[in-house]
Formats: structure tokens, sequence, C-alpha cells
């Protein structure tokens, strides 16, 4: 299980990694070995409005859906095309496989540090 | 209060993800595999699935055969010994209580398999309506249930039990069966398309089993399965879910099981309403999603604004490219090519429908 320093984490286990204006947000190692092999992903589209806390993309594995949350609000500056034809990459490399990258962040959810974010797992797998 | 299957410890040993299903926890998946990996295992080599939820009943006594013809709606008459047969089991109106297999084990003696979640409610049923010289016991707590299946399964189970253990032809059953030195019974029958075995063994050597299984297939690419890819594979083969396909109000003529309804037999129950009623204006389709989206259970089916009805199985299956559903539609809409569209969350997603099963070994 990767707990990648440089990100910072979302409890909904989601991963932003700001870089100047622009936050890159993905799922985390832990979210994708729960959910399982991953077979679909709905994006937004460039131009959206994403709010922190609230859904803005979904994935679905062969078992279930589940709705992805933004550590931030902002708007969608790119999405990453590759993962609606391979979503298996998130099952890969969770830090590879970005969803999104939203620009003009005007607010964030709490967000916590690697280490608080791999404590936080342990006791959800408890 | 979920129950624990006598084989809870060997999942946890061999990774496996528990969850809630039908009053047991039970592995959905296992850690080193997971639900693709799992199915395809079966499609091409084995899997073993852990099936011990699943009720027994036995059913005896010298008006055991009437009875059986009375509740079920399939024919027992001209069984012999270590048969199997699938049939389901209608109420009054012509709902399904459950879909469940009857062995025959003599003249006066049937062992009958039943889902895990119907158990209590199958088990009252039969009891409310037997009637003569019979006696429906519950032995569901004394057998557990392994499911070996895949094109490699009974080639593995063949190199640990006696001569003579596994049947030859499908939906048979061998009642003195003895695989890895337990007596057990093995059953060609399986719930995933492909070729196997299905074993019922004494609760308590269950584990000894589940290793015995594994150590004589992991070389020949046999891998546990879980619950996951047992509705996978089940999906892919067409093949009715109760609670799903079927439940309390709907006909096993609407889910396309008219195969096992004997309507030919003097009485039944469920058999008049289903004569009053005549060919069902419902009926089970195959649906191929082509628009982008995965189509889940009970998602409502449009043809334009009319809503005309709903999924009642969906997912991404492995052996496709393309998402597949089950689902029940007006007689008018069943023949292949029909396109429709299913509201998936919020959003129409076009579907096509196509012929059942959706794979065929």
């Amino acid at each position: 299980m990767e707990f990648k320093k440089e990100a910072l984490y979302a409890k909904t286990h989601e991963w932003v990694i700001f870089d100047g204006d622009t936050a890159i947000i993905g799922i985390s190692d832990f979210a994708q070995s729960e959910l399982g092999d991953l077979v679909f992903v709905n994006l937004p589209e460039e131009g959206d409005d994403v709010v922190a806390g609230e859904a803005f993309a979904d994935v679905e594995s062969v078992k279930a859906v589940s709705d992805i949350y933004s550590p931030v609000t902002g708007v969608v500056a790119e999405i990453n095309e590759g993962l609606l034809d391979a979503p298996e990459m998130i099952n890969d490399d969770a830090f590879g496989a970005w969803f999104i990258k939203v620009s003009d962040v005007t607010d964030k959810s709490e967000l916590i540090s690697a280490e608080e974010y791999e404590a936080f797992c342990e006791s959800e797998e408890e | 209060m979920e129950l624990k299957t006598p084989l809870y410890e060997k999942h946890l040993e061999y990774g496996g993800k528990m969850v809630p299903f039908g009053g047991y926890i039970l592995p959905v998946q296992y850690k080193s595999s997971g639900v693709i990996k799992e199915h395809l295992a079966v499609r091409n080599k084995a899997g073993m699935f852990d099936v011990s939820h699943m009720g027994e009943i036995i059913c005896e006594g010298p008006d055991a055969l009437a009875n059986l013809n009375m509740i079920l709606t399939n024919d027992f008459t001209n069984m012999v010994d270590e048969q199997a047969r699938y049939s389901p089991m209608c109420n009054e109106q012509g709902g399904t209580v459950d879909d469940l297999i009857v062995y025959k084990m003599s003249d006066t003696k049937y062992f009958i398999v039943v889902n895990a979640a119907n158990k209590d409610k199958d088990y009252k049923w039969m009891c409310d309506h037997q009637f003569g010289d019979v006696s429906f016991t519950d032995v569901s707590s004394q057998y557990a249930q392994i499911a070996v299946q895949g094109p490699e399964a009974k080639s593995i189970i063949a190199k640990i039990c006696t001569e003579g253990s596994i049947p030859d032809k499908y939906y048979y059953c061998r009642f003195g069966a003895e695989v890895a030195g337990i007596p057990c019974i093995v059953s060609t029958t399986g719930y995933t398309g492909e070729d196997g075995v299905e074993i019922y063994l004494p609760a308590a050597k269950a584990p000894e089993m589940w290793d015995a299984i594994y150590e004589a297939g992991k070389d020949a690419g046999l891998i546990p399965c879980g619950l996951g890819a047992r509705d996978t594979l089940r999906l892919e083969a067409g093949m009715p879910l109760y609670g799903h396909e079927m439940n309390d109000e709907i006909s096993p003529r609407e889910a396309g099981l008219m195969f096992a309804i004997k309507m030919k037999k003097e009485d039944f129950i469920g058999k008049n309403p289903m004569e009053e009623a005549g060919k069902p204006d419902v009926v089970r389709v195959g649906l191929k999603v082509t628009g982008r989206g995965i189509a889940r259970e009970f998602q409502d089916i449009y043809d334009g604004d009319e809503k005309i009805g709903y999924t009642t199985s969906g997912t991404k299956c492995p052996s496709f490219d393309y998402p597949i559903a089950m689902a029940r539609v007006p007689r008018a809409y069943k023949e292949p090519g029909t396109k429709v569209e299913i509201d998936v969350r919020g959003r129409r997603v076009e579907a096509e429908v196509i012929p059942l099963p959706f794979y065929k070994r």
C-alpha cells in the first residue's frame, strides 16, 4: 500500500497535490484496493465547477458504484481522458492515474498528511 | 448478526474480503486475485467457492414424490436415483417462493437444496403444505457445500476422489462419493455456466476439504473465488437469481423458466393462476449496453418517454467488452436488436436486446 508523501488526503480517500495554482486530484491506493477491479469511470468536463466535499466523478467496480469527492473548490482545467477507456490504470497506479486538474482553487476540504491518512486507513480497516 | 460458514477461518487465511450476504458473512473476493481474475479462472481453468450458506432439506416418506409434485412446478415422476432436477416453487398466486434443486436418494427420499436467504421461508412453506405420510427436515446446519467450477474442475477432483465419485452426466450426483478421504455427495451441477461439480459434505470436515481441493488444483490454475465472481459468472450464463429475476410476485414463467414448469401435471401450487394468465405479458430478456455506462440491478428501462420495464441484474462482466444486464420488459420488446434506454442514475444509456445466455461454453 502506497501513501505518497507529496500528496495530501481527504478522509473520503482522495489525494490532492498542489502544483502552483493547480490542484491535481486522484483516489488513494487504499481506495482502489478497497474498491477492487475498476471497470468504469465517469469524469466531469473541462470548465465544470467542482465544490470541496461534493461528488465530481464516479467509479464503478464490477460490484458497485462509488462517488468521488472533490477535495477543493475550483474549475476543472483538465481531465485524464485516458482513464475513460482504461479505468484499470487506477488499480495499477493510483497516483499516476490522476482524475482531474483544478484551477482557480478558492476553497478546500479538511486535508491530512500521508502519515495521518495511513493511520486513518488502518483505523477504517478494523 | 451474520452467521459464519464452517469455512470462515479458511477465508481469512486465504485473504477473503468478507461481506454480509443472505444472512451469512462470506468472501466477496480474495485479496490476491479480485473479481476479474477469479471470474476468468473459472472460465479458463478452475475456481472453488464456499456455498455452505445454501440450505438443505430432506423430504422423506411414502408420499414424498406426491408432495414434491404438488409443491414444486417440475415433474419428479420419472427420475432415477442420484438424478438432480431444478425447479421453481410457487405460491398460490403463481409467484416464486424460491428456486431449488431436488436430488433423488430413493423412491421415498429426496435431498433438496435451496437459497440461503429463503431457507426458513422455504422450510415453513413445505411444512405448511405437506400432506399424507411425509416429513420435511431442515438439515442445513449439518452440511457445508463447496463448488468447484471450470474446465479443469473435474480433473482436479478426480485426482483426490475414489473411483466413481464423479457422475458421468450433467445434473446427477453420487451420494456415496469420497473426496480427499471425506465421505460426501458430489453433484455435477453449478451456477457458473462451466463444467464442474458441487460437493456437499459434513460441516466439520469443510476446512480439511477446502485445503485438499486447493492443493490438488493450484498447479492447474485453480483459485478460491468469492461471491462477486459467482454473480458475474451466473449473469453471463443467463442464470436467474432469486430476488432479482424472480420473487414472490414474479412468476417463473415470466422469468423464462418454462422448461421447469410442467403444465401437463394434474395440479401443483400456482398452476391455476398460471393457466388463467396464459402466455406472460412480461418476459426476461438480455441487454447489451451500447452507450456509455454500466447498467445495474433495478434501473428503469424506457422506450422514448415511456417507462417499459426495469433491469433485474447488470454489470460489466469480464468475458465481454460491453456491460450486460437482464431485464423485465413487455413481450413486444423481446426480439434481439430491439433498442431501449436504461436510466443509469439519472442518465439515459442506450442498450439493445440480445439473446440469452450471454455466454455459452
